[in-house]
């Protein structure tokens, strides 16, 4: 038995997750579990997208040593580097399974949203691939600081809408695509970039990016004859966190998901329903949503997918925060030191190895390097100069 | 007063129902419900303000954020609410996680204490409704249920079994908000719910994308009544309690003919 099995029949992890949706969307909710179910059991699904992931979107992707960085530490560092897949980040894999899948179910158009954009890109991209219509809800700040991946979004096809409700960033632009879905519900398919929402959404994205943690565990058996002292991965909704960790659960290694300090939804939220789903909310005394406030678009979001306030209960994973000052730091460190320009994203994981490192002499960290900086340099440019 | 009762009571004297929908906690709401009362309501929903309202469109959407800015919370409203005064029933819309972070128990009783008779949760489908149903029946508040044109008939058959109040039957595919044309799945629907309700059992209504006084007497030939949402609220914020007084007249006339 593993400690990341599927969840309960109410889609529950724990007291988390479960399935809060309008009444519109729960046949929906039901197709979609019931054709995952039956792809994931076919070995035909799993060749196409193991298929697709090899030829496509570059898998597997490699494990790299920092040894400027990990001498200065004075610990033993290693990335996975997902920033190296095909879009620039892990986002690859969930989108490639979920346009197979809504292929599978006939659907023709994908609704998306996105926070840093690389999830909309992700999404375009595969529409492209596949044949799809897409659209793309993205709250208006976003659009302003990831302007690149707007353009990049439209090149690739897609249609992209700028939110300008609430806090017109990600959390606005879930809402926003819910609603698309609710209007739309026959023919789209509700592509969703993260290990959140209504089931079986945190289930099936955490399968599809599985695939992180296997290899990873496989690579770090060759390379290390063991697993790492410490994973370590960012997370927002916990995607590429719950990857990684999916490879590591059942074993030794301490896992850390990394919150931006802004955004802390398991270090300072209480649990809450949102989104369709039962987990860890940042909110005020009567249940309103607060805003996150993170320097990078992609994390900053007021909640966290289920399994990670699960996996956080049970004491499995703890879940620190950084600032946004320790992630610019960490950020031109990695580029400086080791020739890498992470996704600020991606910096709050090195971040939090950068302050923590002093109390684990020694130690193998394996950090999940979600995402490549191309994205982000305009904004550090604009900070930096 | 039981929503429920009441809306039977009027349905058998040959009455259509008539239910405007008022997000709380807007400057003047409290007015626009007594103005409601006033002009031909028989039940009014008072919306307790999100700040992620997933089934409402840009008009209700606007009114929450503007109430939510104004300061507004549910004990506020509530308390509010206590000084109504009007006749007839009052029901809340909620999202859940207000619900949910007072506590079932507490929250039922709270709205119990404020004479409300109902609520109505729309994020809050079947399957996750038994923590927040047990309680509200313990505390003698009646759950709205709320029925979309995607459920198939066995689905209806559970939903309008738990509903108490009315049946919401959801209009269309989509969020609140005003469209030209009343859908053609509102009467689909309507009509599936009222297979299953009977023609004298629980009332239904159909809301969501009714959106002026002749698509709610086009509703009302299938339907027991509607509820009106954003056409009443584009009302409140252009013109205030007054125009909302007015249009509530104006579809009453229009229902009664
Ligand atoms: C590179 C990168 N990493 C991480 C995230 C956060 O998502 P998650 O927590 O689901 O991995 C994003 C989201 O946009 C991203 O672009």
């Amino acid at each position: 038995m593993t400690l990341m099995a599927e969840p309960s029949d109410t889609g529950r992890f724990g007291e988390f997750g479960g399935r809060y949706v309008p009444e519109t969307l729960v046949p929906a909710c039901q197709e979609l579990e019931t054709a995952f179910r039956q792809a994931w059991a076919d070995p035909g699904f799993r060749t196409e997208l193991g298929d697709a992931l090899r030829t496509f979107a570059g898998r597997p992707s490699m494990i790299s040593e920092c040894r400027n960085l990990g001498d200065r530490l004075g610990v033993r560092l290693l990335l996975k580097r997902e920033d190296l897949n095909h879009t620039g980040s892990h986002k690859i894999n969930n989108v490639v399974g979920q346009a197979l899948l809504a292929k599978r179910m006939g659907k023709t158009r994908l609704v998306a949203e996105t926070g840093a954009g690389q999830h909309g890109v992700a999404s375009a991209t595969a529409a492209a691939l596949f044949g799809l219509e897409c659209k793309v809800y993205m709250g208006a700040v976003d659009v302003e600081r990831q302007a690149l991946n707007v353009f990049r979004m439209r090149l690739l096809g897609s249609e992209v809408e700028a939110v300008h409700s609430g806090s017109r960033t990600l959390k606005d632009a879930v809402n926003e695509a819910m609603r698309d879905w609710v209007a739309n519900v026959g023919a789209t398919h509700y592509c969703l970039g993260s290990v959140m929402g209504p089931h079986p959404y945190p289930w099936m994205v955490r399968e599809f990016h599985r695939v992180i943690g296997d290899e990873a565990y496989a690579q770090c058996q060759v390379l290390l004859d063991d697993v790492p002292d410490v994973v370590v991965a960012c997370v927002g909704g916990g995607s590429n966190a719950i990857g990684i960790f999916s490879g590591f659960v059942d074993g030794r290694s301490r896992l850390v998901g990394v919150e931006p300090a802004g955004g802390a939804a398991v270090g300072r939220g209480q649990p809450g329903v949102v989104h369709g789903m039962r987990s860890y909310l940042m909110q005020d005394e009567f249940g309103q949503v607060l805003e996150a406030e993170s320097i990078s678009a992609g994390l900053d979001y007021p909640g966290v997918g289920p399994e990670h306030s699960h996996l956080a209960s049970i004491g499995r994973a703890e879940y620190p925060s950084v600032t946004d000052g320790e992630v610019v730091e960490a950020f031109q460190a990695l580029a400086r030191s080791e020739g890498i320009i992470p996704a600020l994203e991606s910096a709050h994981a090195i971040a939090w190895v950068m302050r923590e490192a002093h109390a684990m002499p020694g130690a193998t960290v394996l950090v999940n390097l979600s995402g490549r900086g191309d994205k982000d340099v305009a904004q550090m440019m604009d900070l930096l100069a | 007063m039981s929503l429920e009762s009441s809306l039977r009571a009027k349905r058998a004297a040959g009455r259509k129902l008539l239910v405007p929908y008022v997000t709380g906690g807007l400057p003047g709401w409290d007015d626009a419900v007594r103005a409601c009362a006033a002009s031909g309501a028989d039940a009014v929903e008072i919306g307790l303000p999100f700040s992620d309202p997933v089934m409402d469109g840009p008009v209700i959407q606007e009114a929450s954020e503007r109430a939510l800015r104004a300061g507004a919370t549910y004990p506020s409203i509530l308390d509010s609410v206590r000084r109504l005064d009007v006749a007839i029933p009052l029901a809340v819309m909620t999202y859940y996680n207000t619900v949910h972070r007072a506590g079932h128990r507490r929250f039922a009783s709270e709205l119990a204490g404020a004479g409300i008779a109902a609520a109505i949760v729309p994020d809050l489908p079947l399957e996750e409704s038994a923590p927040w149903t047990e309680s509200a029946d313990w505390a003698g508040v009646e759950t709205v249920m709320l029925a979309a044109p995607t459920a198939p008939d066995e689905r209806l058959v559970r939903i309008v079994a738990r509903a108490r109040g009315f049946v919401y039957s959801v209009g269309l595919l989509g969020v609140t908000g005003e469209r030209d044309s009343l859908a053609s799945t509102a009467a689909t629907l309507a009509r599936r719910v009222k297979t299953v309700t009977g023609s004298d059992g629980i009332p239904v209504l159909i809301g969501v994308g009714v959106s002026n006084a002749a698509q709610a007497a086009e509703a009302c030939t299938v339907a027991d009544g509607v509820v009106q949402g954003a056409s009443v609220m584009r009302r409140m914020l252009d013109g205030g309690p007054d125009a909302v007084a007015a249009y509530v007249a104006e579809v009453r006339a229009a229902i009664a003919s």
